[in-house]
């Protein structure tokens, strides 16, 4: 059990504990305020084919990702190696995936509305 | 020197030249970290055919806001995905109890991680019943809706596009159209789904009867809200397209719009509640070692940052389902 937790002193270790949950409570407030009130202008400007609301609420997400990752699965603690093979794979793999699927949905969303066919009757 | 090996291979202050551990961490924890990685992809597949579907659908996809507005013990209050917010701190915070247990696993202290393993062990329950709560609300569902020819979804609205409820547009009482064939009931092999409560009859002439009523259809204008028709278009739409009444939701259909947004939230948040409870069981078989002193005895409380991961990760998952299917 070399790890760098064991070595850190357990008051350390605490006060990130307790940090990270702050810092995770305050985002989870914030998307949920922002996602009750829904203000007219985030709502209304659009950014790359989304409105900016949703950008917020995917941004802070990924920020509650990184520090769940990092802080709580120790993934600041682990060796390069191991943080790369878990974390670029996974990145590049979803990214690929995402990208993929949503600019399809997208095509096939013209095609549904825009076709010759009606399909609400 | 055992005999059968190579005296030198050249590598020796290489890290990756073999008889070393690059990576640093014991089997078990990568391993663990291999499922994570894999698991994460599935739920990411999962997540990913959602977002299709909705980009195929992206005119006419329910509002999550009007299908998650329940709270306990405030009945018939609007209060917009409040009660999921709630559900997500629990689960962050038994990942905090759980982070602790393990920091007390490092200290060696049992009863510490005894504590803390209940604590999340706890949350999770709770948040598992949370789930339950939420899946009965949005099966029985709340204002019901008439089903039209193409499989669209009719609700009702008054003038001021508040929703109206099928018993507030039907006349007369609930009577059915006639009794469900249950197995209990006739071919014991034989049975069908709840009949709805009110005929399609009852409803078109409690519509026609008043004039404030207005069909609401699943269209979203372009303020992402749905689109309310007049008058004359909503007695059209409800004379001439409507053939059957949806109550809550299945697999198939549901009050709330599109199909595949009950299919999709029954699969992921399903998929998402077995990891709990898997997660649930797995920390009580856990907790039960650690009461035993097995850790203590192996001089390692690994164990228990091993579980520790999966929890996190099944947080980590909550996070990303909370958004895209609750504020995006």
């Amino acid at each position: 059990m070399a790890h760098d937790t064991a070595t850190h002193d357990s008051g350390s270790a605490k006060k990130r504990i307790w940090n990270v949950f702050i810092i995770l409570s305050v985002l989870t407030i914030v998307e949920v305020i922002f996602g009750y009130i829904r203000p007219r202008f985030f709502v209304e400007t659009t950014f790359i084919n989304t409105s900016i609301l949703n950008w917020l609420f995917i941004i802070l997400t990924i920020f509650k990702a990184y520090y769940i990752t990092w802080a709580f699965m120790h993934m600041e603690h682990e060796t390069k190696g191991l943080r790369r093979v878990v974390v670029w794979t996974a990145v590049f793999l979803i990214c690929y995936l995402i990208a993929i699927l949503l600019i399809e949905g997208g095509y096939i969303e013209e095609v549904y509305t825009g076709g010759h066919i009606t399909w609400d009757f | 020197m055992d005999t059968t090996a190579v005296a030198k291979t050249g590598t020796e202050g290489k890290l990756w030249g073999g008889g070393k551990q690059p990576l640093k961490a014991s089997y078990g924890k990568l391993m663990m970290w291999f499922f994570i990685l894999s698991d994460a992809l599935t739920f990411s597949g999962f997540l990913a055919a959602y977002g299709f579907s909705r980009f195929k659908f992206s005119t006419e996809w329910p509002i999550a806001d009007e299908v998650f507005n329940h709270f306990p013990f405030l009945h018939g209050t609007d209060a917009p995905m409040f009660y999921v917010a709630l559900m997500t701190f629990i689960l962050i915070f038994s990942s905090v109890t759980m982070v602790l247990a393990v920091d007390a696993g490092h200290q060696m202290n049992k009863n510490k991680v005894v504590t803390y393993m209940a604590l999340t062990i706890l949350g999770g329950a709770i948040f598992l019943g949370s789930q339950a709560w939420e899946w009965s609300n949005f099966i029985s569902g709340e204002y019901g809706a008439v089903e039209t020819r193409s499989g669209k979804i009719l609700q009702f609205a008054n003038t001021e596009g508040e929703r109206v409820a099928l018993e507030d547009v039907a006349t007369g009482e609930r009577e059915g159209l006639r009794q469900q064939h249950t197995e209990s009931e006739g071919l014991w092999y034989m049975d069908e789904k709840a009949l709805p409560e009110f005929t399609l009859d009852q409803i078109k002439a409690g519509f026609a009867a008043n004039e404030d009523l207005r069909i609401r259809t699943m269209k979203l204008d372009e303020n992402g809200e749905k689109t309310i028709l007049d008058r004359s278009t909503s007695l059209d739409y409800l004379n001439n397209r409507g053939i059957g009444i949806i109550e809550g939701a299945n697999m198939t259909k549901n009050e709330y719009g599109a199909p595949l947004f009950a299919d999709f939230f029954f699969f992921i948040t399903g998929f998402h509640g077995f990891h709990v409870f898997s997660g649930v069981v797995i920390l009580i078989i856990i907790f039960f070692n650690v009461l035993l002193g097995t850790y203590e005895k192996r001089g390692s409380y690994e164990m228990v940052e091993k579980v520790g991961l999966y929890w996190h990760f099944v947080d980590l998952v909550w996070v990303f389902v909370f958004t895209f299917f609750y504020l995006v």
